[in-house]
């Protein structure tokens, strides 16, 4: 039951493009083959603009909006790529590096990581910020899976993916800022959740090496973030 | 060389050693050299650092020790969590593993022979400091030194070609249950055209280092020359071998003391002591009565481990032309070769019997698939010993009920040497100190005693950092008499 939508017509990059009224800035880019680089982002899940590495100048606007949650609008003009964005997308890619463990020659997602991919895409050779060097755990405890704060980086796809998608809600967020973690159910072991279906649509979609499958070495991680938008279509969720 | 004061000797280029360390000569009231010490100063932590980590990633975190020998730490960490899986790896996950090692083996003794030593042994222990380098060499000796480079090259080439990832220095690939994925058509062919050249390559050095090694009797005399006990793997027909294969211990006339020991076994008939001047650890051989074995002559339990003691212990080279080498060398002194100058004439048949034995293994195109065996842990603890390129290397792990990581104990091939070379430094100290002042060609020699044994000391004192040497002479109170210093 498709319901009539507009057409909006706006610039992007001094491009003119088209898309219809309920999309964002980053869809209407993407169908025009501009590239917008984005973490939490990731098709068939909720858009909640986490990382804010998707942000863009927009025309008469005095800051900066996430493309990911801005819908368009007639005569908007969108720049995608500016100094000033590099050099924010840049320092956020450090500002992740720096937070937490990541030591990709040891990763389960060495060269099949999104983090890693944008590090080397925006041309991060360095972190300006101390490490953090945090000792997280490692929940172990599952029998098929790991969760290894100590690389997560707070996206929260595993989160929207579990509720979403799965509807099983096994994981969630606990506490604020530096001190956030992603916890399953009330914060217990994951070995012990009673909702978790054991999927692995948490593995699929986590861009790093956080949530893996067990045994699973350096390089050995696969992902695959294709079945989202068919399960998405599939269940009636969105036209 | 440059005098910086009366006291001080500043030497450029870096010294030849892989590792941080520190050597202090004491005299006595006569001012004759009463003990010598190779110091470790700094720690690596990788024991303690890897706790909590799951036990699956270690092979990873592990091979990082070192950049010369990541194969070997890669293979010892793999064994001890096949060891905790409970599995027996497919024949083929064996192969390749062993393939992996001899290339290591290669490519590890070729940087110690050539890069090392060469400019010792080729220029003389007395030549000018600033020629003492593989730029040296390749003046004095072009084909050498490209034979030197040729040989790391090839061992590094044929560790590219069978890991997945490609890579020479860090190859992952070798994981728990076996190693990552089968090898190719494409590379068994690229590592078999690779072979004549290299052949050729070590043949040419070998005759080399026969022809020169007469003139350093004074050396071959001195240089950790004395009776110990000597230990490594052998094979199950007692054939030299670095991978899969049973512990076996000779005393200094050759008779074997122990062996068929269980690797999986060994803190059993292993001991570790620490001393409070040096990070690195001091092994012994202990026998089944819990008795540490007499070698004759030196403190019981004292072993040498890496080339010398390979080709010491075992009772076949099963390629041919290294088995006929492995004769000749083994005629040098009756029963075992003792002198520690002679580890480079080891190193040499080693890297000859790695090439031969690749392209043995590799004759035969590889047609099985199955090259790891999967499971989830079945034990707490796991044990895996290989032999790296300096020796025995031991990774012993615990784990928890979730399968992460509560204890490690690692035991280093250069620990296991730490006891033989600092009892060689005494005794090149006594032949080559003859006054309060230090000559470069003698600061050179207790260098090169040290260099003999190949050591890794990053491996074995898990040292961080850039690596200057320094020699003391301390008179009897301790006072420092004279520094000589390498940056």
């Amino acid at each position: 039951m498709a319901t009539e939508r507009r057409v909006k017509t706006l610039i992007i990059d001094g491009r003119d493009v088209a898309g219809r009224e309920d999309q964002t800035i980053l869809e209407a880019a993407r169908e025009h083959g501009i590239w917008i680089p984005t973490l939490c982002h990731l098709e068939g899940l909720t858009n909640v603009g986490a990382c804010r590495l998707c942000l863009v100048e927009v025309k008469g606007m005095g800051k900066l909006l996430s493309a990911c949650t801005t819908t368009i609008w007639e005569g908007m003009e969108v720049t995608t790529h500016s100094e000033r964005l590099h050099r924010y997308r840049r320092s956020i890619i450090e500002l992740f590096l720096a937070e937490r463990n990541h030591i990709c020659a040891v990763c389960v997602a060495n060269r099949r990581c999104q983090l890693q991919a944008l590090a080397l895409e925006l041309g991060v050779d360095h972190v300006r910020y101390p490490y953090l060097y945090p000792r997280f755990g490692i929940d172990a405890t599952h029998d098929l899976f790991v969760l290894d704060h100590n690389r997560c980086i707070l996206c929260t796809r595993c989160i929207r993916a579990c509720s979403e998608i799965e509807g099983a809600n096994t994981l969630g967020m606990m506490r604020r800022g530096i001190h956030n973690r992603v916890i399953t159910d009330l914060n217990q072991p994951w070995g012990e959740s009673p909702t978790c279906t054991s999927c692995g649509k948490c593995v699929n979609v986590c861009p790093v090496g956080a949530i893996s499958q067990k045994g699973l070495s350096v390089i050995e991680g696969r992902k695959e973030h294709k079945f989202l938008p068919y399960l998405t279509m599939m269940r009636g969720a969105r036209p | 060389m440059a005098a910086n004061g009366p006291t001080r000797i500043e030497i450029a280029p870096v010294t030849r050693i892989e590792g941080h360390a520190k050597i202090t000569v004491r005299l006595d009231e006569e001012g004759r050299p009463a003990d010598a010490r190779l110091h470790l100063t700094q720690l690596r932590g990788f024991e303690k650092f890897c706790e909590g980590r799951p036990f699956y990633e270690l092979p990873f975190i592990m091979q990082r020790i070192c950049g010369i020998c990541p194969v070997s730490h890669a293979l010892a960490s793999a064994k001890a969590c096949d060891g905790i899986l409970a599995v027996t790896i497919p024949e083929e996950g064996a192969r390749l593993r062993k393939l992996a090692n001899l290339a290591q083996v290669i490519q590890s003794h070729s940087l110690s022979i050539f890069y090392l030593s060469a400019p010792d042994l080729l220029l003389g222990m007395d030549a000018e400091p600033a020629t003492r380098s593989l730029f040296g060499v390749a003046a004095a000796d072009p084909q050498l030194a490209r034979d030197g480079v040729l040989l790391r090259k090839l061992g590094q080439q044929v560790i590219a070609l069978l890991a997945h990832t490609g890579k020479r220095v860090h190859p992952g690939w070798i994981v728990p249950g076996g190693v990552a994925t089968p090898l190719t058509e494409k590379a068994r062919e690229e590592i078999l055209a690779l072979q004549p050249e290299a052949l050729a390559a070590i043949e040419r050095s070998l005759a080399w280092l026969k022809r020169i090694m007469e003139r350093f009797g004074p050396e071959i005399r001195a240089f950790a020359n004395f009776p110990t006990l000597f230990m490594g793997i052998v094979g199950p027909n007692g054939e030299l071998e670095y991978s899969n294969g049973w512990v076996r211990v000779v005393d200094a006339t050759g008779k074997i003391v122990a062996d068929r020991l269980d690797p999986a076994r060994s803190p059993e008939y292993l001991s570790e002591a620490a001393e409070p001047w040096t990070y690195m650890k001091f092994p012994r051989f202990r026998k089944a009565d819990g008795a540490e074995a007499s070698s004759g002559g030196t403190p019981d339990g004292i072993v040498r481990v890496g080339p010398l003691a390979r080709l010491n212990i075992v009772d076949q080279v099963d390629t041919p032309l290294a088995a006929q080498e492995w004769s000749e060398f083994r005629a040098l002194e009756r029963g075992v070769v003792l002198s520690s100058f002679h580890y480079h004439y080891a190193r040499m048949i080693e890297v000859l019997h790695a090439i031969e034995k690749i392209g043995a293994m590799l004759t035969q195109p590889a047609l099985d698939k199955r090259v790891q065996a999967k499971a989830e842990p079945n034990r707490n603890e796991g044990i895996g010993l290989a032999e790296a390129p300096r020796g025995m290397l031991i990774h012993h792990y615990k784990i928890d009920d979730q399968g992460l990581v509560i204890w490690v104990n690692l035991t280093i091939a250069t620990g296991f040497n730490n006891w033989a070379i600092n009892r060689g430094l005494l005794q090149a100290a006594k032949s080559f100190i003859t006054g309060p002042e230090i000559s470069d060609g003698t600061l050179n020699r207790l260098e090169a005693v040290v260099r003999a044994f190949d050591p890794c000391l990053s491996c074995a004192s898990h040292a961080i950092g850039q690596m200057p040497m320094r020699v003391q002479l301390l008179g009897p109170d301790g006072m420092v008499i004279h520094e000589a210093r390498r940056e």
